[in-house]
């Protein structure tokens, strides 16, 4: 016997190594979700050992790389300085235009009782070192639990999502690639409104799953993050599509080129604190849509009758300055004449209407409601059952917003030509005038 | 010297300091994971491989050997995302093999290095791909177009590696 100890006593000590090897890559498989926790002794003195290395490594390199292009080469630099100043200036022409759609886009969002999730704190870190495996697409980035870092959480750059917080040391992160084949986001595309999910594959590229083959994807087609993963926050750009093939069980087969370069990732930001809030930073409690449009379109307290009159041009059955408020409100009509498109005309007549009759929280007229022509809308003088134009008690869950929204939605402060001239369209591209 | 088949007396036996032991295979772990941060394409070089083999070879040990595979194979599955074993069994595996070679035959000159390399690099891969398919389910392909062309690479990089840790080598 011990002969034969002795004789395999080298295959015996490998078969041992490798049953205790086997064994602990069972338990993990095992415990699937939550493995690299199970294992974080060995990762950590890994880690640790590896990653002060990198960390210097990385510091030189930007140290010497900051001091080469900031203050020994500028060639091109104030070229580069008036290009930049040009785009500025182009982007805030730009800016103007975004920021009235998106203020409109949020006010709606408010009426359907949206919540959306914001960005409320990042974290910069520098990308230190990667796995040094093809199999495994991750990144190690210089913050850690020191800096409140934790698993999950989301890491993007300017450009696009890069991938979420695998495992969390002391001072430095492994992040988990969106290109890795472990890896899933979820995501939406931009123009067909579709949405899938976002995986790597094992030679390192991203494809997009679960879209039907029926379905109409073109290539240079946006990918956009859609929330639905609980990690990345809706909209963040993902990247565009490259090419469309039948794939195997009835799922399309979609290629997607990421928005940001991988394999140069250099300085990331990782989302700490995400907000669920309402669109726009309102009081959020439970409007109705007549109080929402009551509080945003403008009120003209001051004027005389006739002046409004002239204003609402043939909104003669408006409530009147001089009448009580409470009678108006409890009986307000629709003051729009017959022809009323829900154009801003319509709003801006209704809006003058629930000035002087502030709580007339149930009395929005359909046709603003539906934003269409109403047939049963008709002038005030032949309505004889004010409930037939009324939408009574109807929660503000319900309310559509008008296809073409008056452009005084958009601002809670109109422009005062919009407010006094019927006759001047509002400032906004859709404008159905 | 070329490939010579000897007793295991007549080869040389060769150890090494405390810190080469220590550092090289660090050291490896680290150009592995920051030189593969700037450059992808050289995550196809396995530099904890070559290591393995070198000093598995240099040692002549089969326990030595594989032991030296498990732990900076390990060491290499704690730097990925992945569970911890699928480097180290192929790698205690090639620990051994290298060693147990390396008792049979001296292996001194570039071109049977070459040759050794790219041998325990396919049998590197192929452990790896069916513990990554069988235990793990990674959903790998095999190639042997990639597998040979990487096993080529891996090889000219050995072959220069080896020549500077030839230095490190210390009689018995």
């Amino acid at each position: 016997m011990e002969s034969v100890l002795g004789r395999y006593r080298n295959l015996i000590i490998l078969v041992g190594v490798l049953f205790l090897q086997v064994l602990g890559l069972a338990v993990q498989v095992k415990r699937s979700g939550n493995d690299a926790e199970n294992t974080r002794l060995i990762r950590i003195w890994v880690v640790d050992a590896i990653t002060p290395f990198e960390r210097g490594l990385v510091w030189i390199e930007s140290t010497s790389s900051s001091l080469w292009h900031n203050y020994i080469y500028l060639r091109g630099v104030r070229a580069e300085n008036r290009e930049l100043k040009q785009q500025i200036e182009q982007m805030r022409i730009e800016q103007v235009r975004l920021s009235e759609d998106a203020s409109q886009a949020h006010r709606l969002q408010n009426l359907l009782a949206f919540k959306e999730q914001y960005i409320a704190k990042t974290v910069a870190a520098q990308v230190i070192g990667s796995s040094g495996s093809d199999l495994s697409r991750s990144v190690y980035i210089d913050k850690g639990e020191d800096d409140g870092l934790k698993r999950d959480m989301a890491v993007i750059t300017a450009d696009g999502i890069v991938g979420k917080i695998l495992l969390v040391y002391p001072s430095t992160s492994q992040v988990l690639l969106i290109n890795d084949q472990t890896s899933g986001v979820g995501v939406i595309l931009e123009k067909s409104r579709l949405q899938g999910v976002l995986r790597g594959t094992n030679n390192g590229e991203v494809v997009l799953e679960r879209i039907m083959s029926d379905e109409q994807v073109a290539p240079g087609e946006r990918v956009l993050t859609s929330g639905g993963d609980q990690i990345f926050p809706k909209g963040l750009p993902v990247g565009t599509v490259t090419q469309v093939s039948n794939g195997k069980d009835l799922f399309l087969n979609i290629k997607i080129k990421p928005a940001t370069d991988l394999s140069k990732l250099e300085e990331v930001l990782v989302l700490v604190e995400k907000q669920d809030r309402e669109p726009v930073a309102e009081d959020s409690s439970h409007h109705r849509a007549a109080d929402i449009l009551a509080e945003r379109l403008p009120s003209v307290p001051d004027k005389p009758p006739a002046d409004v009159k002239a204003t609402t041009g043939t909104a003669t059955n408006a409530a009147k300055p001089g009448s009580p408020v409470k009678t108006a409100a409890t009986t307000t009509t629709p003051t729009q004449p017959a022809n009323a498109t829900g154009t801003p005309q319509v709003a801006k007549n209704h809006a003058i209407a629930n000035d002087h009759a502030a709580p007339a929280a149930s009395t929005i007229p359909k046709a603003l409601i539906s934003g269409k022509p109403s047939s049963t809308t008709k002038p005030a003088a032949a309505s004889a059952k004010p409930s037939d134009n009324l939408q009574t008690g109807t929660p503000s869950k319900a309310v559509v917003p008008p296809a073409n929204p008056p452009s005084n939605l958009n601002s809670p402060k109109p422009a005062p030509a919009a407010q006094t001239n019927p006759s001047t369209p509002p400032q906004t591209e859709d404008n159905p005038q | 010297m070329p490939i010579t088949y000897t007793s295991g007396e007549q080869v040389e036996v060769y150890r090494f300091s405390i810190p080469a032991t220590i550092g090289i295979p660090l050291l490896a772990l680290f150009a592995q994971a920051f030189i593969s941060r700037h450059s992808t394409s050289f995550s196809y070089i396995d530099l904890p491989l070559l290591i393995t083999i070198f000093f598995a070879m240099a040692r002549r040990n089969p326990i030595s050997g594989l032991l030296t595979g498990a732990v900076i194979g390990l060491a290499q599955d704690a730097l990925t995302g992945l569970p911890l074993g699928l480097y180290g069994i192929s790698k205690t595996i090639v620990g051994f093999l290298a060693s147990s070679l390396g008792v049979k035959l001296d292996v001194e000159n570039a071109g049977a290095r070459v040759l050794v390399i790219l041998g325990f690099y396919m049998i590197h891969a192929s452990v790896f791909f069916m513990v990554a398919r069988g235990m793990v389910s990674l959903s790998l392909t095999w190639s042997w177009s990639r597998g040979i062309l990487s096993g080529l690479a891996n090889a000219i990089v050995g072959v220069i590696l080896f020549y500077f840790l030839d230095k490190f080598k210390q009689r018995t």
